[in-house]
């Protein structure tokens, strides 16, 4: 057995016996999926509304109705006068309060637009945005028709309404389903998660148990030394990446349209870039613990910025001019790109071209950090 | 003979700090070579800088026959290691220390699984190879280190204060383990601040405030450096050794053990004769004066209080 596989070996025996590493390689992936795939979607279904209805007329009580009957939303006991809803709005039993007026059937009937009062808790943002814009059309819709019916019924003929047909087309996520964009993400950010963490302790443990004077005594050379550490982290990344495809593919039924030899090897550069992150932090950090902190300082605005929750698009231009220098940003471009889109290098390549110049220069860095820290 | 170790000017300097200042000796191979001296002498600098850890400031140095500046894969080879704090994987079982060792060393696995056997044999280790190395406690965690440090048979040996936290007889086991070591032809270049174990050397250095002091044979460095040391029992105790330490006779007392140790200058020419009649002058009961020959601890006292100045009159 060479210097090398002896190295190796070792790092797997000692993960092995390492219950915060195991747990951390085993159940983070899974426990990120469940997470991800299921917790933190974006989908907006059963937002709470509450009416005020002072109509109460047919037409106020079949809107009613109609939203109740939505999947999106969920309608809570009636409210007596407006300022209950500001109420339910306040404790956050509601997220929408919906003020229908006395005069709603009547305008309808005159043949004019009705005002209806909605109120939006806009804490959630996100989430009040598509809530607000869902119960907007839901509105829009019912209030073509309602206005049509009115005005049939006072008589009057040959009224067009000038309603808007919109008939959206949703491509590569037909569904819009929000774990189809949240599982490939996660595919990208535990290869970043995994490798930054445990490569950060790569020589700042040993230095620390003091192992690290014992071993530099030997003949092995920093290169075997930086391979050993770095080649086992490596595979147990990969290996993640492995069980979150099938789970990807065979739990949550993301499709997937492109390359899987595109995507692991993508995959692999990209680990390039997140070990060399991980060693410079190795190197320069004193003790485990600064080491840990420092990744996680580095992890989290990685995450935040690569677009893996909110779209780079929805930042402020300045922030979306410093997300160009997050290599995650372009791996979860390309990630999603294979996944959903089932394009390759002929659409990615410019990602792809990125996040190569990041990762052999990340590594780079990494490795000339290692060498003046042993 | 060939030397092992050939060290001339070597300097190490970290920051405004000097840690070496410019120390020269030379250990012939098959010596048990002791490098003694206080904590924060700059014995494991020394050491780390001889072991291709740390680079000299400046100077020169030979380990094995080869130069430490340019030959450190050659060095690295023919040396074995123990630092001085623990520095085995404490989420390894002794034998997975050992055999990983062996592994950086090349050494061909059959022949590893024979060194492990042989040395645990010989350093008692036989029960604990598959212990977690973190569970043992200081002495046994030492010999593994040793196991470890000696597994591929390197001709030469640092070994850096392997003995510190070590009860007296695991120390003596120690001791007689280094001496077969030495008898088998290993160079064993071993660190203490524990001046009895300076016996077991066969010549030994002291360094003090980054500085050699003194060098030669234990015996050599008892006669040469303590003359004239009288062993007093006298009560009161404490009395005694105010009333001697102001004799301007005395150039040293100092408790050991129930009695007194007691160097006087080497013009007087009977000191036990001196020291009873001092004590009588101020009144104090003399049980015992006798001159006895000076331990190493009495050597490395005179030497470290007296410092460069005791060494500088005493030396011929």
């Amino acid at each position: 057995m060479s210097r090398l596989a002896h190295l190796i070996k070792k790092e797997f025996t000692q993960v092995r016996r390492d219950p915060a590493v195991l747990r951390l390689i085993l159940i983070a992936p899974i426990m990120q999926l469940v997470l991800f795939g299921y917790a933190a979607s974006n989908d907006v279904r059963n937002v709470p509304v509450a009416i005020c209805d002072q109509d109460n007329s047919a037409d106020s009580r079949q809107l009613a109705e109609e939203i109740s009957q939505s999947r999106y939303f969920h309608l809570t006991p009636m409210a007596g006068d407006p300022r209950a809803l500001e109420g339910l709005l306040l404790r956050g039993t509601v997220q929408i309060g919906l003020h229908v007026p006395r005069d709603f059937h009547r305008t309808l009937e005159r043949g004019q637009t009705a005002q209806v009062g909605m109120y939006v808790d806009g804490t959630d943002s996100n989430n009040a945005t598509v809530a607000a814009a869902y119960l907007t059309g839901l509105l829009r819709a019912r209030g073509v028709s309602l206005a049509e019916r009115s005005a049939r019924a006072a008589g009057r003929r040959g009224v067009t309404m000038p309603g808007i047909r919109s008939e959206p087309r949703v491509w590569y996520n037909q569904d819009l389903k929000s774990v189809n964009f949240m599982v490939p993400g996660v595919f990208a950010m535990i290869l970043l998660v995994l490798t930054v963490n445990l490569a950060s302790l790569a020589i700042v443990r040993e230095r620390e148990t003091g192992t690290l004077e014992q071993l530099l005594v030997t003949p092995l050379r920093a290169r075997e030394l930086l391979i050993g550490k770095t080649v086992p982290f490596a595979l147990m990344a990969m290996f993640d990446a492995g069980i979150i495809f099938l789970l990807a593919r065979g739990w949550f039924h993301v499709p997937f349209r492109g390359s899987m030899a595109l995507l692991f090897g993508m995959a692999l550069v990209f680990l390039l870039h997140s070990l060399g992150l991980g060693l410079v932090i190795s190197a320069l950090a004193r003790t485990q613990q600064e080491a840990q902190l420092t990744a996680f300082m580095v992890v989290m605005p990685n995450i935040l910025l690569s677009g893996f929750m909110y779209p780079v698009e929805n930042m402020p231009v300045v922030i979306q001019y410093v997300t160009y220098l997050i290599p995650l940003r372009y791996f979860l471009q390309i990630v999603r790109g294979i996944f959903l889109r089932g394009v390759g290098v002929e659409v990615l390549w410019p990602q792809m071209a990125m996040l190569v110049g990041f990762g052999v220069v990340t590594f780079a860095i990494g490795a000339l950090a290692f060498r003046k820290r042993l | 003979m060939a030397l092992a170790v050939e060290v001339s000017n070597l300097v190490k300097r970290f920051g405004d700090f000097t840690a070496v200042d410019g120390i020269s000796f030379s250990v012939s191979k098959g010596e048990v070579f002791g490098f003694l001296g206080p904590n924060g002498a700059g014995k494991s600098t020394t050491i780390r800088m001889l072991c291709g850890l740390l680079l000299p400031t400046s100077g020169e140095a030979r380990i094995a026959e080869h130069d430490i500046y340019r030959e450190t894969e050659l060095i690295r080879r023919s040396i074995g290691y123990m630092p001085q704090f623990f520095s085995l994987y404490p989420d390894l079982t002794v034998r997975e220390n050992i055999e990983f060792y062996a592994g950086m060393y090349e050494v061909p696995r059959a022949r590893a699984r024979e060194r492990v056997e042989e040395l645990s044999g010989r350093l008692g280790l036989e029960g604990l190879l598959d212990r977690m190395t973190r569970t043992l406690s200081t002495g046994w965690r030492q010999r593994a280190a040793l196991a470890t440090a000696l597994v591929h048979q390197p001709p030469l040996a640092f070994l850096d204060e392997p003995t510190s936290g070590v009860d007296p007889v695991t120390r003596r086991q120690f001791w007689e383990f280094i001496d077969d070591l030495a008898r088998e032809g290993t160079t064993v270049f071993v660190t203490t601040h524990v001046m009895d174990e300076a016996e077991h050397c066969t010549r030994l250095v002291i360094m003090h405030d980054g500085a050699i002091i003194a060098e030669g044979t234990p015996e050599e460095m008892r006669t040469r450096y303590v003359q004239n040391m009288v062993e007093v029992q006298a009560a009161p105790l404490w009395e005694a050794l105010e009333a001697l330490q102001a004799s301007p006779l005395v150039r040293e007392a100092a408790l050991f053990g129930d009695a007194l140790h007691v160097q006087l200058r080497e013009e007087v020419v009977d000191p036990a004769e001196a020291v009873r009649q001092a004590l009588g002058e101020a009144g104090v009961a003399v049980e015992a004066a006798e001159c006895i020959p000076p331990t190493m601890e009495d050597v490395f006292v005179a030497l470290a209080r007296g410092g460069e100045e005791a060494v500088r009159e005493a030396s011929p």
